[in-house]
């Protein structure tokens, strides 16, 4: 059903902006963040440490730090707007129709509580399972994760884990209530390669099986272009660049998307230098004027700062917010097509 | 022994420093038996626990039981310890004050740690004016002395079993509320907890289910001294007449009663003096054991 290009969108992110009270001021973290989520499509967030993508997945979900609150937008699911909902509402669509993958598989799994119960528990508390269904199911879902010999893990603790194994317990206890898109915050970047391929792997497997839409956070441009059809670049808490993944990853139509892309080492095609982007990401407490990008893009003119270029339609399917996006094809041509 | 400890790390190729840590913590946990202060505290504690629970094999005579024919008797075969001024039997009046003082120091202990943990946790978790309302509760009772306190409400509530439960709950509490509280304060920034709340658990299920059982233990180590400063204020209760009350046999009194023949028949002081000490002892071992065992497997 992913394959359909006028699929209906499941979750549909408007507008969304987050602000953090810090001591020197407020940091607008996420601003102005639209997003569309086909039903049973995997999206990419790239963008490098601090862009906001983290912070976007968990205002989707209400789980901001206490710093941080919400100050517009929507986040749409299923005809529902998430941002307005009250604590208990949103309580029961968490687990069940919206669920998270989080980094860290160490400290995100509860280190006093066997892993069982904890897949167990959603089950028990969102479909009113008792003790016995709801182990029945969360061994149904160890085995489903590739867990070997669940009975005995079952009672196993976090800690006498690998960190592949605990990731695999993550992604059975967001699987647990057969929710309709999981969130998943950079869940590979603790592992190491070959564990990473086989945790993606399973995870596009398992979504595919039962039509379940992702939204992958990331910094890995190899791993987007492994499992994701759509890809959105974040810089400084917006939305520069979104596309299909194939697309945007061979013919940036941004500056910023143009330098993730050659800043990243590729086996396949080894390139003979890789190019860092120059300078460092903005303050979001001050941005620039104009482009948020400006200062270190070198197409940079005298209108990028200006206006703040809006995220606008270029092609079917394809948004940049650049002004001159054109001077990147341009480039891609002059200088290489090694890309 | 050896199989148990290697088993984990096998099964972990590519564990973190975090996770090294917890399995190194793993075959403490079977080590126990190896922590001399927990061993001499437990050793301590039980010797004098079987002794006032099974207090009717070791004396024959009733702890009430009035003899004035046989009043400040000293040591002798009939009368281990000797008897006090009405004739009865120190020894066995020892054992079942000691049945008293550790009943009552037991459930007391059990109160504040509750209403502690529960307070401490919901001001830990939820910050806010929740935290500072609870606090400042914290902060006027911290700001009388303990005993000071203690006293006071017994004086105003009646002397009694009931009123030393009431007296130990509404001024031991804040010990366990702040410990708890900062305790959760460092654990609620833990990514468990966000997963938690991403799975659409209730606040009072995470509190309970996920927070609680990471932090008890500090609240655990610190009620083991805590039932020593409960046994002392007990005593110190009885001594000044306002806890158990005559005849029924504990410490306190018959320390204060006592007195009075100090010079003559000082054993009669001396005696629960020193079982009070050598119980305070016992579970302050106990106490420091289990901090030394539980502290770094955290």
């Amino acid at each position: 059903m992913g394959e359909r290009s006028v699929s209906q969108s499941l979750l549909q992110v408007t507008d969304l902006r987050v602000e953090i009270a810090s001591r020197r001021g407020i940091v607008r973290a996420v601003d102005g963040v639209s997003l569309e989520i086909p039903a049973g499509e995997a999206v990419g967030l790239v963008g490098e440490s601090g862009s906001g993508k983290s912070m976007t997945l968990r205002a989707m979900l209400g789980v901001l730090p206490s710093e941080a609150r919400i100050t517009g937008g929507q986040v749409m699911l299923d005809g529902v707007d998430l941002v307005q909902l009250g604590h208990a509402e949103l309580n029961k669509i968490r687990g069940t129709k919206i669920a998270m993958i989080f980094q860290e598989p160490m400290s995100a799994l509860n280190p006093v509580m066997r892993v069982g119960h904890q897949i167990a528990e959603g089950p028990q508390v969102h479909l009113g399972m008792n003790r016995a269904q709801s182990a029945e199911r969360a061994l149904e879902l160890m085995r489903r994760v590739g867990i070997p010999d669940p009975e005995r893990r079952f009672r196993s603790f976090p800690h006498e884990f690998s960190g592949g194994m605990r990731q695999r317990v993550m992604i059975a206890i967001a699987l647990s209530c057969e929710p309709s898109v999981i969130l998943c915050d950079e869940p590979t970047t603790a592992l190491d390669v070959t564990i990473q391929d086989q945790i993606l792997r399973l995870l596009a497997r398992l979504c595919g099986e039962s039509g379940t839409s992702l939204v992958f956070v990331t910094h890995d441009l190899p791993v987007v272009a492994q499992l994701c059809h759509q890809l959105a670049v974040m810089y400084a808490g917006q939305i520069v660049e979104r596309g299909n993944v194939q697309d945007v990853l061979t013919q940036p139509w941004h500056p910023y998307t143009l330098g993730l892309v050659r800043s990243a080492p590729d086996v396949d095609h080894p390139r003979s230098s890789l190019v860092a982007i120059p300078g460092s990401p903005p303050s979001l407490i001050n941005p620039p004027a104009g482009c948020r990008f400006n200062p270190r893009c070198k197409f940079a003119e005298q209108d990028c700062l200006v206006t703040d270029p809006p995220l606008r339609l270029v092609a079917a399917g394809r948004a940049t917010a650049c002004l001159h996006h054109d001077r990147c094809l341009e480039a891609l041509r002059t200088e290489g097509a090694d890309l | 022994m050896s199989a148990v400890s290697i088993t984990p790390a096998a099964g972990s190729p590519e564990s973190s420093s975090q996770a090294g840590a917890a399995e190194r913590a793993q075959p403490r946990r079977h080590r126990w038996y190896r922590q001399p202060a927990l061993m001499a505290g437990l050793a301590i504690v039980g010797l004098i626990l079987f002794l006032v629970i099974a207090a009717p094999i070791f004396t024959s005579y009733n702890p009430d039981a009035q003899n004035l024919n046989a009043t400040l008797q000293g040591v002798s075969a009939h009368h281990l310890l000797g008897t006090d001024q009405e004739g009865r039997d120190t020894w066995t009046r020892l054992l079942y004050g000691g049945r008293t003082d550790l009943r009552i120091a037991f459930i007391a202990v059990l109160f504040p740690f509750c209403l502690g943990t529960i307070l401490g946790s919901l001001a830990g978790y939820f910050g806010g004016w929740v935290d500072l309302v609870i606090m400042r509760l914290v902060d006027i009772v911290v700001a009388f002395p303990f005993f000071v306190l203690i006293i006071a409400l017994v004086f105003v509530l009646g002397p009694g079993e009931r009123s030393i439960y009431v007296a130990i709950t509404l001024v031991g509490w804040v010990s366990y509320a702040r410990i708890v509280r900062g305790e959760i304060l460092v654990a609620k920034r833990q990514e468990y907890v966000l997963a938690a709340q991403s799975g659409g658990l209730s606040n009072l299920r995470i509190i309970g289910r996920h927070l609680l059982p990471n932090v008890i233990t500090q609240a655990i180590i610190y009620a083991m001294s805590d039932i020593v400063q409960d046994i002392l204020a007990i005593v110190t209760l009885s001594y000044l007449g306002l806890g158990i009350q005559p005849p029924a046999p504990d410490w306190g009194t018959m320390i204060s009663d006592g007195q009075n023949f100090l010079t003559t028949h000082w054993q009669l002081t001396t005696i629960p003096g020193v079982a009070v000490v050598i119980t305070g002892l016992g579970l302050s071992l106990i106490g420091d054991g289990l901090a030394d065992l539980l502290r770094p497997g955290q």
